[in-house]
This record gives C-alpha cells, sequence and structure tokens, in this order.
C-alpha cells in the first residue's frame, strides 16, 4: 500500500472505513436495546450473551474501541490539516450558498457525540468492565434481582430526566453527523454510489431512524416505570 | 447604479492587508464585474490613488485567471460563470458588495486581489499529461474507438479552467475537484491508461505537498464550479489512488 493511508485520500478512506464500522455497530446495537422495550427477558439473554461471549468481549470489543478512538483522533487531526490549508479567513464567507450546515461542522457534531460517548462509558461501560474484569464477576445478577440484572440496571439509569435530555440532545447531533456522514463515506471510498438518489434516501432514513430509535428507547422507559 | 464596495487591499506578499472602502458611481447594469473593477480604477486613477490589483486575461470564462471571492462566494452569487462574466444586474443601487482574494495556505496573495496559483501548474506538471508525441503527426481521432460515454465524462473533465474557485470555496482549502478532474479526464480514455497509477499518485503527492487541505464531500465546490465539474471526478480520483496503490 506504500504511502497510501499518509495521503489526504488514504486518510479520508481510513475514516470511512472507521465509520462503516461504527454505523454497523450502532445498526446492531439499537436492535438490542429495542428488546427491552418488547422483551426484558430476551434483552436480558441477549445482553449477557453479547457481554460474556469470548468473541464479541475479545474480538469485536477491541474492534470497536479502535474504530471509535481511531475515528475521533483522525477527527482531530483533519481538522487541524484543513484549518492550517485555510491561511487568512475571509472576511465574508457565505458557505449556506454552497453547502449543509452539518457538513460544514462535522467536528462540532462529533465532539457532541464524543462528550456523550465518556459519559455512556462511564455511565454503563466502566461499571460492566469493573464487574467483570476487576471482580471477576461474569454470573451477569447481582442480589435482590431475579434473573439478570441488565434490564434492572439499564431502567434504573434512564430514570433520570436530566441523562435522558443528555442522551437526547447527543443523540440529535448524531443524526445531524450521519445526515452528512453516511452518504459521505460512500464518496471517500470511491462511489459515486453517494450521489444515487437509493443512497441518499437510505442515508436519511438512517441518519433519522437510528438515533430516534435510541432516544425511543431512553424515554420510553424514562415514562414507563 | 451607485456601490459601496469593500475591497482587500494588500501591498505585497509580505505586508498586511486590510478591507478599503470605495464608493464606484455610474455602473451600468449591463457591465460585467470586471468592466465594474475597471470604472472603479479608472475613478481612483483620476483621484491620483493606487488602483486595485486584479487578474483577468480572456474576459470570456475560459482562462480561468479572474479569481475574486465576491460577497463570501466564488465569482459571486450567480452560478456556472467566472467572474468575467458576472453581470451588474446580479446587483441594486445603494449594494455594499465585499471583494476579497482567493483564501488558501497554498494561494498566497500576490497584491490585492491577484494570487499565486502556481501550485496548480506544479500538480500538473506531476502527471496531468500523457508522454506522446501529439504536434505534427496527429492520429485520426477515430483510430481508437471509445464509448460514448466515457468520452462525454472525459470532455466534461477536460472543461476545468484551473481557476481555482473550488479550492477558495472549500472549508478545508482542498483542491481534490481540480485534481480529480485533471485525472479523471486521462483516466476515461484509453490514452490516458499507460501511465494511470503514476499520474494518480505523483498528482495527488503534489496535492499534498502544495498543502491543499482534504475532502469533507460537503460539495460546495461542485456548486460554485464555473464549469460544473462534478463531485463524481472526486470519487474516481479516489479510486484510481486506491487501485494504483494495491
Ligand atoms: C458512533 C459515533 C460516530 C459515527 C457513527 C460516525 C460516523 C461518521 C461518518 C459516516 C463520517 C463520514 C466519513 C467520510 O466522509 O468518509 C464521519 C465523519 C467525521 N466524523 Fe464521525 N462518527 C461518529 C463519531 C464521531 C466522533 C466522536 C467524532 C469526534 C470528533 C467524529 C468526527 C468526525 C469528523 C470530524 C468527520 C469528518 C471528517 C472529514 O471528512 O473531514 N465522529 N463520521
Ligand atoms: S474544478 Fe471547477 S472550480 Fe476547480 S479549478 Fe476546475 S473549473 Fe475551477
Ligand atoms: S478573465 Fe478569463 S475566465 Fe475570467
Amino acid at each position: 500500500m506504500g504511502g497510501f493511508f499518509n495521503s489526504s485520500i488514504g486518510r479520508k478512506v481510513a475514516m470511512a472505513l472507521s465509520a462503516f464500522f461504527l454505523m454497523f455497530f450502532l445498526l446492531q446495537h439499537l436492535s438490542i436495546n429495542l428488546l427491552s422495550v418488547f422483551s426484558p427477558e430476551l434483552f436480558n439473554e441477549v445482553s449477557h450473551f453479547m457481554g460474556t461471549n469470548p468473541v464479541v468481549q475479545f474480538a469485536l470489543q477491541p474492534v470497536l474501541i479502535f474504530a471509535v478512538v481511531f475515528h475521533f483522533v483522525m477527527g482531530f487531526i483533519l481538522e487541524v490539516r484543513n484549518k492550517k490549508a485555510n491561511g487568512v479567513a475571509y472576511v465574508k464567507n457565505n458557505g449556506a450558498a454552497n453547502s449543509s450546515w452539518f457538513s460544514r461542522n462535522m467536528i462540532w457534531s462529533g465532539v457532541t457525540i464524543l462528550a456523550f460517548i465518556l459519559l455512556h462509558f462511564i455511565d454503563f461501560w466502566f461499571p460492566e468492565i469493573n464487574t467483570k474484569f476487576i471482580q471477576g464477576d461474569w454470573s451477569g445478577t447481582i442480589e435482590g434481582v431475579d434473573g439478570y440484572r441488565y434490564y434492572e440496571e439499564l431502567v434504573h439509569k434512564f430514570a433520570n430526566p436530566l441523562r435522558v435530555g443528555a442522551y437526547v440532545l447527543a443523540f440529535v447531533f448524531l443524526g445531524l453527523h450521519l445526515a452528512h456522514g453516511f452518504t459521505s463515506a460512500f464518496q471517500s471510498v470511491g462511489g459515486t454510489a453517494g450521489r444515487k438518489k437509493t443512497l441518499q434516501f437510505i442515508g436519511k432514513a438512517y441518519s433519522i431512524v437510528i438515533p430516534a430509535g435510541f432516544v425511543f428507547v431512553a424515554v420510553y422507559h424514562l415514562f414507563n416505570h | 447604479m451607485d456601490l459601496t464596495l469593500k475591497i482587500w487591499r494588500q501591498k505585497d506578499s509580505n505586508t498586511k492587508g486590510q478591507m478599503v472602502d470605495y464608493k464606484v458611481t455610474e455602473i451600468s447594469e449591463h457591465m460585467s464585474f470586471l468592466e465594474m473593477m475597471d470604472v472603479m480604477n479608472e475613478q481612483l486613477i483620476t483621484k491620483g490613488e493606487e488602483p486595485v490589483a486584479f487578474d483577468h486575461d480572456c474576459r470570456e470564462g475560459i482562462c480561468g485567471m479572474c479569481s475574486m471571492y465576491i460577497n463570501g462566494e466564488a465569482h459571486g452569487p450567480d452560478r456556472g460563470v467566472t467572474t468575467c462574466q458576472l453581470h451588474m444586474r446580479m446587483f441594486k443601487h445603494g449594494d455594499t458588495i465585499t471583494i476579497e482574494p482567493w483564501r488558501a495556505a497554498a494561494f498566497p496573495v500576490i497584491k490585492d486581489l491577484v494570487v499565486n496559483r502556481s501550485a496548480f501548474d506544479r500538480i500538473q506538471h506531476a502527471g496531468g499529461y500523457i508522454s506522446v508525441n501529439t504536434s505534427g503527426n496527429t492520429q485520426d481521432a477515430n483510430s481508437i474507438p471509445i464509448q460514448k460515454q466515457a468520452a462525454d465524462q472525459a470532455m466534461d473533465a477536460a472543461t476545468c479552467i484551473g481557476c481555482g474557485a473550488c479550492v477558495a470555496t472549500c472549508k478545508n482549502s482542498s483542491a481534490m475537484l481540480f485534481v480529480g478532474a485533471k485525472v479523471s479526464q486521462y483516466a476515461l480514455l484509453p490514452q490516458g491508461q499507460v501511465e494511470a497509477a503514476d499520474r494518480v499518485k505523483n498528482m495527488v503527492a503534489q496535492m499534498d505537498l502544495e498543502g491543499f487541505g482534504n475532502c469533507t464531500n460537503t460539495g460546495a465546490c461542485e456548486v460554485e464550479c464555473p464549469k460544473g465539474i462534478s463531485l463524481d471526478n472526486i470519487a474516481r480520483m479516489n479510486r484510481e489512488l486506491m487501485k494504483a496503490s494495491i
């Protein structure tokens, strides 16, 4: 591959590949979250499987962490390089005349998502890691709860309106990020398909349905317990 | 019509510049933007002031020299035109018009509105050619069959005039529309195949070396390009580079 990934285009391709993985992950994550609305038992089962299966834990999870970290680090690198390429700023610049707000502000929707990811790690992921890897408890159960603990923990987290509010805000920005990002990623890997009607439609649908799905799960639990 | 112009004045590349206000009177709506600039410069000269330096040559939309960022858009508010093709009927009496040079680290200002676009020349020199002697012994155009669609797309890419509006417009000062067009016009034709891999690698390497930014696919360049060069050319360049690198 030579210096491909050190070229401007190579960086874009790498950015798109990490984004593809993240978009696939979101789809998978939302599917499981939705189970919590329809069947707490099934949600518990699947959560326990995902949380203890060695392939998920030791193969997919590291890839996910790498993809997230790579994506936002590269996002910052590109932002810095692009600012440098700008030189002197225009006194008057009418960006809205030729491009969408969210396409010009990927870094800001990205930073909002990053803030959310940190919150999410403190909320869900660090406790999981602590339970499983530090305390060595892989049972998926806790005292006082029949069956697995996952559903109970989820409901408990979404009882706080402030947390749900922050959650909703973050997903609005995720929607904006994806409204541009989805088709952009296809364009980056060389697909003129990124400009075909069907793909634009799928991109729009994805950027609305996925965030709306996550928001629905959170709001549902806030008001139904 | 009478207008107020806010124009970037800069003595030379080493001096700091600033925006200066000018009043210009008796502008006809039939004038082109450059003719308006001529009138203004004449009025400045009559007053004993230094005229505003700006680039221009053909004044018919084919040389790509007339770089001006007008009211926050490359070549002004009209679509599919260069500054020399922009008419004053796009403006009205009493308007204030902001005029700035192209802004990009790779396009340093030489004087006032004139920028140095030789970075584009160096990208072209890195691979924007075929090494066949085309002078004197030109073959019949139909001796190599070319698919109609490919020929059309190559011609469309080849209409790029190297004006730099794409770079000026891009929030990242990326030159990918220009380079995409220059790569595509050969990549689509049989004559371009022999040197295809080296061409795209060398042109992209030169583009990066010149300090142009990365592409975020905002699509602003395509909207502002006077020749309607399509984003598909960037996707094609990305494919060509991937193909050449694997
Ligand atoms: C799960 C979360 C995320 C998803 C699904 C996602 C998805 C995407 C997609 C699909 C793209 C378009 C890629 C391309 O044009 O090739 C993109 C670009 C981008 N992302 Fe994300 N992203 C996420 C999180 C983040 C975070 C946390 C940041 C942090 C700063 C970020 C910053 C960026 C930036 C700056 C770009 C534009 C890069 C450019 O083309 O100039 N993203 N993202
Ligand atoms: S691609 Fe369009 S805007 Fe860019 S240099 Fe060529 S003609 Fe000008
Ligand atoms: S002066 Fe030649 S394109 Fe405008």
